[in-house]
């Protein structure tokens, strides 16, 4: 499948506190374009139910859910008790009796409890009844560090679900995927984890509209085009790595193929990464989790497999370091940084 | 099988109380310790501590001197009557509303809001006196005090374990194994229920449909109480009672103390009043708060007069902004070493973790 190539259609940016900044009707930031696709299968398919801790009167503890309850009634849109495997393994029971649940764990870092549920049946229910039974839920959980959360509130664990077979983990990094993608990882028949990029929940937006549109899954999206290079990455790193791209091409002359994976796992698009590759030689890949074992391994694996001919330098990779998310203090030197990317974008052109 | 009915099962657990919300004593005899001035007075001085610590807390936040920040508010006599009954060498395991309880435990404030302002100093200095780090992964250090538990009763040692956690972490599957744990190997554990009546926005009903959340205790075969959480003799005493069974060796209790979240969730909960729940309930609910009530007891007893009262606040508010300035010394002047991020991961720094240390000393520096 073809990468689709879109032009960075940001039309403006949110500084703190400006939530609230004269927009258009249809300009909108992720967390607006998540409920909007939120309230699109809400509206759409009867046999959609939200539900997770704090989703439903309070709208979420990011306002993402805000006003779903309402509309829908508490039938559709309710609080559940504290706890994550009864979230994701009465889902499962859920979905394999024709329900959609769409569940939110209100952070990624609390998912653990249900790694079982996720491993052990929602990624397997398919398979080990030969179709006969299947999972078509969505697990939605805010992702990544740089809003000064306390411990346990910044995780980026993507690989841990990226494992697994019959598992699609999906990250948008704009508004208009996030509504395309959500929508399509709802209507899809197998088990979606879809990972929203808190930090960059309310920092820009753009103009999408309900119409309805999913995007596909297992594509990548070419956010810039170039030739010099082939950057990679996912979800909130996105913004470091476009900020490397830009810096590039305007102080360096060098112009890069921005690849957004956007759906990681078994299914991912390997072919718009390698196509890219065999046009520049160099990648660099770039994401928010730790280095070891992270899904970057995994590109860069599948390049030294598959495109080794191509490639002209170490194919590199800008990772948080492997150690645990420090605190908020420190949490922003454990981040990738556009810096981190440039130099290594440098050493590459160099090598 | 005819004639079998599957019918409701009902348990009428009493909600003990020495003091009603007025601070009038409404059963008799009192423990021994509450017709002691000094020890009630001392109680009085660390809920007052906790609730300065508390509103010094909120107000850095909003300064943007700390990181976020959840409040005790409403509840600082559960922490501190956990505080009175527990000895040093116990080791207590709690959330993240047990400011009382930690200072009592010898962890110094700045250290407090040191964790609290994001540095891992403060978290190590939480440990260094007998406790847990603070858990924010709901309900899962209950299996580590019924561990912690296990490991005091193996070696034959009379400590005990204190677990503290929220009426939200009941639900959690980790809660119902730790009392199962605890109560197969009686081991030696009082789990502490704060029922503050809210899991961010999720109120006790929505929760359980359980009456009470002491009950659940019963399937596991444990003891339970329930106790009125802002009546400090009354949540002293029991905890008293539950500490000295689990230290005797009779096995893990479950305390349940009815109390009110008066504050937010956290302060990135703002406005939480008027959003999932009314402004009369929460200002009903200061009505019962425990330090008033208190206040109240101590002043019929003729135990506390209005001047040295003014006294103990003004020498706990000083006392608490020099710790405050302390912290904001240490932030400014001693901030952590950058590269500490490296150095406790493992006991000592493997080659493949010390080589990107290197690498993010070369690129960044290690000067905080
Ligand atoms: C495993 C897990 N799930 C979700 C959360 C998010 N969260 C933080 S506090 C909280 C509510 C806890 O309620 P309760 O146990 O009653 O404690 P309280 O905050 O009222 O003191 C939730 C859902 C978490 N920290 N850990
Ligand atoms: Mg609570």
């Amino acid at each position: 499948m073809t990468g689709v190539p879109e032009t960075d259609t940001v039309v403006g940016v949110l500084k703190q506190g400006e939530r609230t900044k004269q927009r258009v009707p249809n300009e909108r930031t992720i967390l607006e374009a998540v409920r909007l696709a939120l309230a699109r299968v809400l509206e759409e398919d009867e046999n959609v139910l939200l539900f997770g801790e704090d989703v439903g009167v309070n709208g979420g503890v990011f306002r993402v859910t805000e006003g779903l309850q309402k509309r829908f009634g508490e039938r559709r849109v309710f609080d559940t008790p504290l706890a994550e495997s009864m979230l994701i393994g009465t889902a499962v029971g859920m979905a394999a009796m024709g329900l959609r649940p769409v569940v939110e764990i209100q952070f990624m870092g609390f998912c653990p409890p249900a790694l079982d549920q996720v491993l052990c049946h929602a990624a397997r229910l398919r398979n080990r009844t030969e179709g006969v039974l299947s999972c078509p839920l969505v697990i939605r959980m805010p992702y990544g560090g740089g809003i000064h959360a306390p411990e346990h509130h910044s995780e980026s664990t993507e690989a841990l679900f990226a494992h697994l077979p019959g598992i699609r983990v999906v990250v948008p990094s704009s508004p208009k995927r996030a509504y395309g993608l959500l929508l399509a990882a709802v209507r899809d028949p197998d088990p979606v984890v879809f990972l929203e990029p808190k930090r960059e929940y309310r920092s820009f937006f753009e103009t999408v509209e309900d119409d309805g549109i999913a995007l596909p899954l297992d594509t990548s999206f070419v956010l810039r085009e170039g030739d010099a290079l082939t950057l990679v990455s996912w979800g909130a790193m996105m913004r470091e790595t476009l900020e490397a791209a830009r810096v590039l091409e305007t102080s360096e002359g060098r112009s890069a193929d921005v690849v957004d994976v956007a759906t990681l796992g078994p299914t991912f698009d390997f072919g718009t990464i390698l196509r890219s590759v065999e046009k520049t030689g160099r990648c660099v890949i770039v994401h928010e989790a730790t280095l070891t074992g992270g899904f970057g391994a995994e590109i860069a694996a599948r390049l030294a497999d598959e495109g080794l001919t191509s490639l002209q330098a170490p194919v590199k990779r800008v990772t948080a370091y492997d150690t645990v998310m420090p605190l908020p203090r420190m949490e922003h030197l454990q981040m990738p940084t556009a810096e981190r990317v440039l130099n290594a974008a440098r050493h590459v052109l160099s090598f | 099988m005819s004639g079998t009915r599957i019918g409701k099962v009902t348990f009428d657990l009493h909600l003990h109380r020495f003091l009603d919300e007025r601070g009038a004593v409404v059963k008799k005899p009192l423990p021994p310790f509450a017709e002691d001035p000094s020890e009630l007075l001392s109680m009085y001085r660390w809920m007052v501590l906790a609730r300065v610590f508390d509103a010094k807390a909120v107000n850095l936040q909003k300064t943007g001197q700390l990181g976020t920040y959840p409040s005790v508010l409403g509840q600082e006599a559960v922490s501190v009557a956990i505080g009175s009954v527990m000895r040093s060498d116990d080791v207590f395991l709690l959330q993240y509303r047990e400011g009382g309880a930690l200072f009592m435990r010898g962890v110094p404030l700045q250290a407090l809001f040191l964790f609290w302002g994001g540095d891992e100093r403060g978290s190590a200095e939480i440990a260094r006196h007998g406790n847990f780090p603070v858990c924010i992964p709901i309900a899962t250090h209950a299996l580590h005090a019924a561990g912690a538990a296990f490991a005091f009763k193996y070696r034959g040692e009379s400590r005990i374990a204190v677990c503290a956690l929220g009426d939200g972490a009941t639900s959690e599957g980790d809660f119902y194994e730790a009392l199962n744990w605890a109560s197969v190997f009686l081991a030696p554990v009082v789990f502490v229920i704060s029922n503050n009546q809210w899991a961010i926005s999720v109120p006790r009903q929505k929760q359980t449909a359980a009456p009470t959340l002491a009950q659940k205790a019963v399937a596991f075969g444990m003891p339970c109480v329930r106790v009125d959480g802002n009546d400090i003799i009354a949540v002293r005493h029991i905890l008293g009672e539950a500490c000295a069974a689990a230290r005797a060796g009779k096995g893990p209790v479950l305390v349940e103390a009815e109390t009110y979240r008066l504050g937010d969730h956290t302060t990135a909960d703002a406005g939480s009043a008027g959003r999932y729940r009314s402004v009369e309930e929460v200002s009903a609910a200061t009505e019962r708060e425990p330090i008033a009530r208190l206040r109240a007891f101590l002043t019929s007893r003729g135990m506390l007069r209005g001047e040295d009262d003014a006294e103990i606040c003004a020498s706990i508010e000083a006392g608490v902004e020099a710790e405050k300035d302390a912290y904001l010394r240490i932030v400014k002047d001693a901030p952590r070493q950058c590269a500490a991020m490296f150095d406790h991961l493992y006991a000592s720094l493997p080659p493949s973790v010390a080589r990107q240390k290197a690498e993010f000393i070369r690129e960044k520096g290690d000067a905080p």
